[in-house]
């Protein structure tokens, strides 16, 4: 299977992991990949199970956009890789699986992704009118606005968050594996090595 | 030209309804009595799971896991835990494979007795929900046996399991599932041949082979079109492959077949039960390192060694080597996965959790086009929604 999935072109890197194969390839080449993936009678991976995407953003490819696809013929699972910048679109996939649908919406809602043509892109899990992409790694997991009902106003009422006590996030990493920054009066140990 | 009058009704259903099955708030366009359009909202439910379990340790990220589909929480402790041993590189030991599918199949057990009288009540029948509810709170008693929780257990972790298995509670089991059979038949005598459960259900949101692969169904819907797809035959994980089963499907693929094929789901969870009873043998319940899993109580009244791996434990967590995975299991749902990437540190970067009913709730426009109002109750019932894993 490998063999058939490294000439399909626009293909870069195929690895296999625990039965698990990764692809990543061109994201310009991702209606062609998907549709031969999928019509293809050696790889028929006809069903799609998720799309979403991981945040780094150092990078100047900001996005992972991951796709999880299965074969039920072949019995195999693939994972799809591709890097997008922040403000990049992609193609949405949504005429070859049904079932993109809601996937690209939970993506554009959580990442802002924005997938071209596809038929209804609105947010999905958030609130409306939400403002933010919550999975970025820079938003706050505490949020930027809080809920309370009004008695006054007699309705529910948004407002700036406001936390009794700092957020804490503890940084329990061991010091003393793998570190690389020099400790104040400690030169001297560091030296030896 | 002949002038047509387009007289639609739009009404809204939810976000707080009986038959929601949760905070489902659809949208759905009517001519006359028949359903034109129906556009569910979801989302009203959204905890930021994910976002959360990118800032706990891997440890305190599984009870996340139990309250994602709150009616089976330890078949999604089960993905997690197999997705972070896979990235771990470990392997479990062989009591703790059994352990884990005899009580995957517990709760594949309370979910069908959940799911089945909720969808007869939706139609039209109270009394399954009564006997069920009595049978669930017995089967509910061996969670708490061996994990002091009735629902939200923490019971599958990374390495393992919590605790070993009370004694007897072998034969508690034995015992128990002994007389189960007879209770699914009483059950089966109430429904299967009733009137108004056949009038309800027979035909109603048929969905094909191909469009329920096509819509990404797994589980008992895409086994209700006749397609044999289990992931614990295809893909088995820890002791699947040793125990003998039947994958139950349908023929039409119709409310009535996911019915079907959850009952005889429920037969076919026994027999499992008891071959992994019959096979079960002592031995350790999680691997013995504890950099992964916390030492016992007295050994830490002893070993200084013993105390620090607890306290690095319980304060660091421990490190998963960089990667990405993605492992599934499955549910009583459907296919149940997590996407798990880590960076090298002892906290997940990010953990996607792909949940069967996203997939089967997204599916409802297309099952309720053409049908009356009243089946939406129906179809909804019989997808299996909880809200819990759609919204995370």
């Amino acid at each position: 299977m490998i063999k058939i999935l490294t000439k399909i072109d626009g293909i870069n890197n195929v690895l296999e992991n625990n039965d698990l194969l990764e692809i990543e390839f061109e994201k310009n080449n991702i209606i062609k990949i998907l549709n031969e993936l999928k019509d293809k009678t050696e790889l028929n991976f006809n069903q799609l199970l998720d799309i979403t995407a991981v945040d780094y953003p150092s990078r100047e490819f900001r996005f992972d956009l991951i796709y999880i696809l299965q074969s039920l013929t072949k019995n195999k699972k693939i994972i799809l890789k591709t890097f997008i910048k922040e403000n990049e679109k992609i193609e949405s996939i949504t005429n070859i699986h049904k079932s993109a649908d809601w996937y690209e919406r939970e993506c554009y809602d959580l990442f802002g992704i924005e997938f071209i043509n596809h038929p209804d892109l609105r947010r999905i899990m958030t609130d409306y009118n939400f403002e933010g992409y919550p999975l970025r790694k820079d938003f706050p997991l505490t949020g930027h606005t809080e809920v309370r009902y009004d008695d006054l106003e007699k309705k529910v009422i948004y407002e700036p968050v406001k936390l009794t006590q700092e957020f804490r996030n503890f940084d329990s990493e061991s010091p003393w594996e793998g570190m690389e920054n020099k400790l104040f009066g400690d030169e001297k140990s560091s030296d030896e090595n | 030209m002949k002038e047509v009058e387009l007289n639609t009704t739009t009404i809204n259903f939810g976000p707080q309804h009986p038959a929601a099955h949760g905070v489902l708030r659809l949208v759905v366009e009517l001519e006359g009595e028949v359903v034109q359009r129906a556009e569910p909202h979801i989302g009203l439910l959204h905890r930021g799971t994910e976002k959360l379990i990118e800032y706990k340790t891997y440890l305190q990220a599984v009870p996340y896991f139990d309250r994602l589909d709150y009616v089976s929480p330890m078949c999604q402790e089960h993905a997690f835990a197999l997705a972070t041993e896979n990235l771990l590189g470990i392997n479990v030991p062989e009591r703790a494979k059994y352990i884990r599918v005899i009580f995957a199949e517990i709760t594949r057990i309370l979910n069908h007795l959940l799911n089945i009288p909720a969808y007869a009540a939706d139609i039209g029948a109270v009394t399954p929900f009564l006997w069920c509810f009595e049978e669930r709170e017995k089967l509910l008693e061996f969670h708490e046996a061996v994990s002091g929780a009735r629902f939200h257990a923490a019971y599958f972790r990374p390495g393992g399991v919590h605790q070993d298995m009370p004694e007897g509670m072998e034969e508690k089991l034995f015992e128990h599932f002994k007389t189960f059979p007879k209770f699914i038949d009483d059950l089966e005598s109430l429904l299967t041949n009733n009137r108004i459960l056949r009038q309800r259900s027979v035909d109603i949101g048929i969905i094909s082979k191909s469009e329920a692969i096509e819509w990404g169904c797994s589980g008992p819907v895409l086994r209700s079109t006749g397609v044999a797809w289990d992931l614990r035959r295809s893909q088995p994980y820890d002791a699947y492959d040793q125990v003998d089963f039947e994958v139950p499907i349908g023929k039409k693929g119709d409310c009535f077949d996911r019915y079907l094929v959850r009952i005889e789901e429920m037969r076919q969870s026994i027999s499992i039960i008891n071959q992994c009873l019959n096979k079960i043998k002592p031995g350790p319940i999680s691997i013995e390192d504890n950099k992964i899993t916390p030492p016992k109580r007295n050994q830490m009244k002893k070993s200084m060694e013993a105390l620090i791996h607890h306290f690095k434990l319980f304060t660091e967590g421990y490190r998963v080597p960089a990667g990405q995975v993605y492992s599934a299991v499955e549910a009583p749902k459907g296919e149940f996965g997590v996407y798990l990437v880590s960076d090298g540190s002892s906290k997940p970067y990010r953990c996607k959790i792909r949940a069967p009913g996203f997939a089967h709730l997204q599916t409802l426009d297309h099952l309720s086009k053409g049908h009356l109002m009243a089946d939406i109750a129906a179809i909804l019932g019989s997808l299996d929604i909880v809200f819990g894993e759609i919204d995370r």
